[in-house]
């Protein structure tokens, strides 16, 4: 994320999985978050991105204690895999339908953040020698 | 014998050529005089007269010709104006007269010369009268430089033409009555084409705004912008001065003490005495009273700072007291209705005792508020009453009656005794019918303030345009949505 985003080449990140199960509420099965972005919307309003060309899908709210807050995800992430499915290029709609699909329980994320990059960082300083046998990581 | 009439015939032939030079000379001669007339007595360029001596004999000089000069340009303007309406006719007429058997029959394309030449005459006049014979609205310290080119212009033009008629016409006794009615309509369509050209030299030219200049008051600092034409510094000065009379508010020198006061006590500090041999207190600030003085300067600030509060308190203490006396003053005067006409004959009242009997109930409150912002000088009881019971006529609100005294207005609105109109000197560097330049400087100056003007020219503007096609106006919808999961 700390690139200068480019549509349609290719990206490195440092990236986390999470697995969330969806709960059942009513009669629908909930996740427990809310999404914003999209490449039908306006990247530049986006509070949560450092590149503001950047229109990805990110999230934007958790509520507390519920499946995605229990899973580890942070407000700010950026999904960058639903199940698989490349989330980058989504319009909001084509993400959200990823996202609440009937038939599945569970949800397999690919999320970044910030926190990650640095983390790994840090890590990569203490042993300068290696830096260049070590490539980033990819997902 | 023969010598001499020949001589005399000469003579004869060249009596007009010689009046003629006598006359250009004439008006030569009483041009300069005129300017160096009012050179020595109105202008200040001269720094070997003092200014007492200037300003004396300026005002002894007034007093004597006060009539005469008011009326000198009114008086030139009528004699050339008479010249000019009297020479065509002389042409028309002097032949008729003088040599009537000789002249031809004057045909019909003649005579519709002679409607051609009254008309333009009728025209001619009424153009002169109205840019020329008008009272003049001020007295300017020098004659205007364009004014004189067209009266010398006017009287060259009359002069060549009579020159012409008498060696030409005259002289021979011409019979051709038709050329000389057309020469005379020449006459006056190049008197129409003259009027033409003061009408733009004197008028246009004013118009057009080409400097804006700034006006600012030496007592207080008030300063106004104002755009004018190309005219020259006196005329300029002129167009100030109504511009002052118009906009500025009324100088007050009551407001200037308290400053005044501060100075004072600035230098008023310490006294010192050098011990080196000079003169001791010799009144200048020397060095060291400067810095110690400086140490007072601490709490100078604070009290102008609790003073101006304080002031500020008492005003708007007595303003507020003014405001609620007069409304409940004009409740109790009402406009008599129709259904009034009942009442009691003693209380119907017409305006002026309407103002005297509501006026004593806000007299008080009005006073003391005038006293407390020094205006109380400008207002007379009889004023305030006029200007009540012109409020009651026309329906005002107490608001609209109070705007008066709660401002201080223009200077016209107040009495004659305020307005100054004759206390005025220009006081410039360059001569004061030069023209108007970009970074000119000069001063107005009247009993107790200045007005110092300065000229900057307003500048070149460049435009260039733009296309804009009216299907070129498109929009996007941008959104971000936040939808929960």
């Amino acid at each position: 994320m700390s690139q200068n985003f480019v549509p349609g080449q290719p990206v490195s990140v440092v990236t986390q999985r999470i697995e969330i199960q969806k709960l059942q509420h009513g009669d629908h099965l909930i996740l427990g978050f809310s999404i914003g972005g999209g490449i039908d919307q306006d990247p530049s309003q986006n509070p949560f991105s450092e590149d503001k060309a950047d229109k990805g899908i990110y999230v934007t709210r958790i509520s507390a204690g519920g499946p995605a807050d229990v899973a580890g995800l942070r407000m700010g992430d950026k999904i960058m895999q639903v199940n698989g499915w490349d989330m980058t290029m989504m319009t909001h709609d084509q993400a959200r339908k990823r996202l609440t699909k009937k038939k599945e329980n569970v949800v397999r994320l690919l999320v970044t953040r910030k926190s990650l990059e640095d983390a790994v960082k840090h890590s990569m300083c203490s042993y300068p020698k290696q830096i260049q046998a070590k490539p980033g990581f990819k997902d | 014998m023969s010598e001499g009439v020949r001589d005399c015939e000469t003579f004869g032939k060249h009596w007009p050529i010689a009046i003629y030079i006598l006359l250009v000379y004439l008006i030569f001669y009483l041009k300069t005089n005129l300017r160096c007339c009012c050179f020595c007595y109105f202008s200040e360029q001269h720094e070997n007269i003092s200014q007492e001596e200037v300003v004396g004999l300026g005002k002894e000089v007034q007093d004597r010709t006060q009539g005469f000069r008011r009326y000198l340009p009114l008086a030139v303007g009528s004699v050339v104006g008479l010249l000019m309406l009297l020479t065509p006719l002389a042409f028309v007429l002097l032949p008729a007269v003088l040599w009537p058997d000789r002249l031809e029959a004057c045909g019909a394309a003649c005579e519709g010369l002679f409607l051609s030449i009254s008309f333009k005459l009728l025209i001619l006049l009424v153009a002169v009268w109205a840019l020329f014979l008008r009272p003049s609205r001020a007295r300017l310290p020098r004659v205007c430089v364009y004014r004189a080119f067209l009266i010398t212009l006017t009287l060259l033009l009359t002069m060549s033409y009579w020159l012409f008629f008498g060696v030409r016409i005259l002289d021979p006794q011409d019979e051709d009555y038709h050329g000389i009615v057309q020469f005379a309509v020449s006459l006056v369509d190049s008197q129409l084409f003259i009027h033409y050209l003061a009408v733009v030299l004197l008028e246009l030219r004013h118009i057009k705004p080409c400097y804006s200049v700034c006006v600012i008051r030496s007592t207080d600092g008030e300063t106004r912008h104002y755009n004018i034409g190309q005219l020259s510094i006196q005329k300029a000065a002129l167009t100030i001065l109504e511009y002052y009379y118009r906009d500025f508010p009324l100088h007050n020198p009551a407001l200037l003490s308290a400053s005044k006061h501060r100075a004072a006590k600035h230098l008023a500090g310490l006294k010192v005495y050098n011990v080196d041999g000079a003169q001791p207190g010799n009144g200048n600030p020397s060095r060291a009273m400067v810095t110690a003085s400086a140490k007072r300067k601490d709490s100078a600030h604070n009290e102008l700072y609790y003073e101006e509060a304080d002031y500020e308190r008492r005003v708007r203490k007595r303003r507020a007291r003014l405001v609620v006396a007069v409304e409940e003053a004009f409740t109790h005067v009402r406009r008599m209705k129709k259904e009034d006409e009942r009442a009691t004959p003693s209380d119907i009242m017409d305006v002026r005792e309407a103002a005297l009997a509501v006026f004593p109930s806000m007299a008080r409150a009005l006073q003391k508020y005038l006293r407390t912002t020094r205006r109380q000088h400008c207002h007379s009881m009889e004023s305030i009453q006029k200007h009540l019971a012109f409020c009651l006529i026309n329906n005002m609100s107490p608001k609209a009656f109070l705007e008066t005294y709660l401002s201080p207005g223009p200077t016209l609105q107040y009495g004659p005794e305020r307005w100054m109109a004759d206390q005025w000197t220009l006081v410039s560097e360059a001569s004061v019918t030069s023209g108007l330049k970009d970074g000119s400087e000069f001063l107005l100056r009247c009993l107790d303030f200045n007005l110092a003007v300065t000229v900057k020219s307003i500048p070149y503007i460049r435009v260039t345009e733009e296309f804009i096609d009216p299907k070129s106006h498109k929009f996007l919808l941008l959104l971000q949505s936040e939808t929960s999961v």
